[in-house]
């Protein structure tokens, strides 16, 4: 889809040219929108409208636009955008344009350019050396950095319905605990099956409740089935990942019988100390310390893991972020490539990645406080799959979609 | 009282092809075209009052007996036209050279944009209406509109035989339009309609919109026609007007009449 933006002006109302021109959009084949319109208070008084017309392909537009130009649609004059100096590290100009999620263009020395790295609520940069204009978070601006301001030049593509026809095609943002799960883990796991056999990652964030709930084994597998390629965490997922297979608790539960183990509540912290005086996860995994579970099915099979830090926890693990803008940098940096997120119970880490998603990947979000998937298909996605489910029982029904054997 | 300005038809012939009407092959009667010429501009100063400016013919240029299209004049004020054919185009300096040596205020639109004065710009007391899409750009009408300090509402003309306004459109003193619906779509109808109440509209049937019925002059309750159009006769005598017939059919060859041999002045 393509669209351009064409202005009518004068007596558009009682002569119907705006209707006329409406109408022609559609007999070519295009479709509109009508972005503002002013009606005049008088019969004297002109009207203007603003119009987006869309059409699926640039040489349609340019029918249409032909068409109604001849009925007096001016094509709106477009300006190239400006750019201003950022006045200090970390600090935007006054002026400085707020991203969305969705796919941005700039138009700079008259020729409309992608932004890259598609985020929500940060600025534009344009690099010294660079054609290509580059999201940046307010973080990272430098002094003299030629940010973009105002909104002249800037145009958002909307959201179009996504080409595949399953459940992330069909799903509103409605969620819901009173929904049937079975055909949306259903249709979920195909779309991962098709995704494993392309080069696109899938995201999952999980919170340590995956570990109590008895969602390891799963996830596991399904880490070592290579269906999970990115993980994001907390410093709690991976410590009761590893604590459940050094001492076989969680969080000093028994995960088999659910009994407090003696001294248990010491048991997560012995874990991250062993592994501090290893050195790191990884080295762990290969001394053979750590050999089950989500961190040594991570280690094996290469997945990125980024594990950011709170200050409530523990430790905390080697490995873990503990600056939030250098976390937000490192999972910003694992995304590239992500086509599908799976967010799992866990508030903080499906907040944050759905903040750092384009509006273009699907997500689905578990969790079983309605507020969270809630609040992630509401950020405006048409690919958002919320389900109120406990995160073991999903993890278990995905898994067995996609062949675990428990 | 009403000025009107006039090009006798001394170089007038059928020299090209620029609209449905115009056959060169058959041409026009010069002599013929002349006597209705000189009838026609009879009726207009002795029935109907109206005071003649005659511009000077130029050789070359046939349609420049057709002075509707040199512009439209409000006040003391004119916008030139700007010809889509470049047949025309020479026409465009004897008639700003006419209205600058008569002291108006020439007024010119940007070059790109085509407007044929008031052949394609009609109105009424309070509303003027500019045909567009076949010889004026529907552009030109804001440049116009700002010019003349008048609100122009836009009119598509969509049958090539009506490819002027006033070949399908007459306003009347009295608020009344003699109209041929058909040369609009149903935008345009929907717009007249709009514009003129049932009881002032009157609607010519196709068999005298192509006699050109609506290419008439209004001055006062004087309506000059071109002949054989007994029904839109009836209905304007109806409401009051003195309808003045006149043979025309010399200049209907070249698709003009009675409106289109005249410019209003004042």
């Amino acid at each position: 889809m393509t669209h351009e933006t064409i202005l009518l002006h004068g007596h558009i109302i009682d002569s119907l040219l705006l209707p006329k021109v409406l109408d022609r959009i559609l007999q070519y084949g295009g479709s509109f929108e009508i972005a503002e319109i002013r009606i005049g208070k008088t019969r004297e008084e002109p009207s203007d409208a603003r119009i987006i017309v869309h059409a699926e392909s640039p040489e349609r537009l340019a029918e249409i636009i032909a068409a109604v130009q001849a009925h007096g649609a001016a094509v709106e004059k477009e300006a190239d955008c400006q750019w201003q100096e950022a006045p200090a590290d970390g600090v935007f100009p006054e002026d400085f344009y707020v991203t969305t999620h969705l796919a941005t263009e700039v138009r700079a020395h008259g020729k409309w350019v992608p932004v890259e790295g598609i985020e929500m609520d940060l600025g534009i940069r344009l690099n010294r050396n660079d054609l290509v204009p580059h999201t940046v978070p307010m973080a990272e601006v430098r002094t003299g950095d030629r940010i973009l301001v105002g909104h002249e030049g800037v145009r958002v593509t909307p959201l179009e319905r996504p080409e595949h026809l399953d459940v992330f095609g069909f799903m509103g943002a409605q969620v819901s605990s009173e929904r049937p799960h079975g055909h949306l883990i259903a249709g979920i796991a195909r779309r991962m099956q098709s995704l494993r056999k392309s080069e696109a990652k899938i995201l999952l964030a999980g919170g340590p409740a995956i570990i109590h709930g008895g969602g390891r084994e799963p996830l596991a597998w399904l880490i070592e089935a290579g269906y999970v390629h990115v993980l994001f965490c907390g410093n709690a997922l991976a410590a009761h990942d590893m604590e459940a297979h050094l001492y076989g608790t969680s969080l000093g539960l028994r995960l088999e019988g659910g009994s407090l183990a003696h001294h248990g509540h010491e048991h997560h912290l012995r874990t991250i100390n062993r592994i501090r005086a290893i050195g790191s996860i990884e080295e762990a995994v290969r001394q053979g310390v750590i050999t089950a579970g989500i961190m040594a099915a991570c280690v094996r099979r290469g997945v990125k893991v980024v594990m950011a830090g709170t200050i409530r926890d523990d430790g905390p693990l080697p490995g873990v972020i503990t600056d939030s803008v250098q976390a937000q940098a490192a999972m910003r940096a694992a995304l590239p490539g992500v086509e599908l997120a799976l967010l799992v119970a866990s508030t903080l880490h499906a907040v944050a990645t759905g903040n750092l998603l384009p509006a273009s990947v699907p997500t689905v979000c578990v969790d079983v406080n309605p507020a969270v998937p809630t609040k992630l298909a509401d950020r405006g996605s048409l690919q958002a799959i919320g389900l109120v489910m406990d995160a073991a029982s999903f993890l278990r029904d995905l898994a067995r979609h996609l062949g675990w054997k428990e | 009282m009403s000025r009107l300005l006039v090009c006798p038809p001394d170089h007038y012939q059928i020299a090209y092809e620029i609209n449905p009407w115009m056959d060169v092959k058959r041409g026009a009667d010069l002599t013929l075209a002349r006597v209705q010429w000189t009838a026609l501009m009879a009726v207009l100063e002795k029935n109907c009052g109206a005071t003649l400016d005659r511009i000077e013919p130029v050789a070359g240029l046939p349609d420049m007996v057709f002075t509707a299209n040199a512009g439209i004049v409000a006040g003391r004020t004119v916008v030139l036209s700007q010809f889509r054919y470049p047949e025309r185009r020479p026409e465009e300096t004897p008639f700003e050279r006419w209205f600058k040596s008569h002291s108006y205020e020439v007024k010119r639109l940007p070059p790109v944009l085509f407007f044929e004065g008031a052949g394609d710009m009609l109105g009424t007391r309070d509303m003027w209406f500019g045909g567009y899409l076949q010889r004026s750009d529907i552009r030109a009408y804001p440049y116009v509109g700002e010019h003349l300090g008048r609100e122009v509402l836009p009119l598509e003309l969509v049958d090539p035989r009506f490819y002027h306004l006033d070949t399908c459109f007459c306003p009347l003193s009295g608020g009344e339009v003699v109209w041929y619906p058909g040369a609009f779509d149903r935008y345009g109808q929907s717009a007249v309609m709009g514009r003129f109440p049932t009881e002032k509209r009157i609607a010519v049937p196709e068999e005298e919109a192509v006699r050109f019925a609506c290419n008439a002059v209004c001055i006062g309750k004087h309506v000059v026609m071109p002949e054989g159009s007994p029904i839109t006769m009836e209905r304007l005598e109806q409401l009051g007007y003195a309808t003045h017939p006149v043979g025309l059919s010399e200049f209907i060859k070249s698709g003009g009449a009675a409106k289109c041999l005249t410019l209003a002045l004042d």
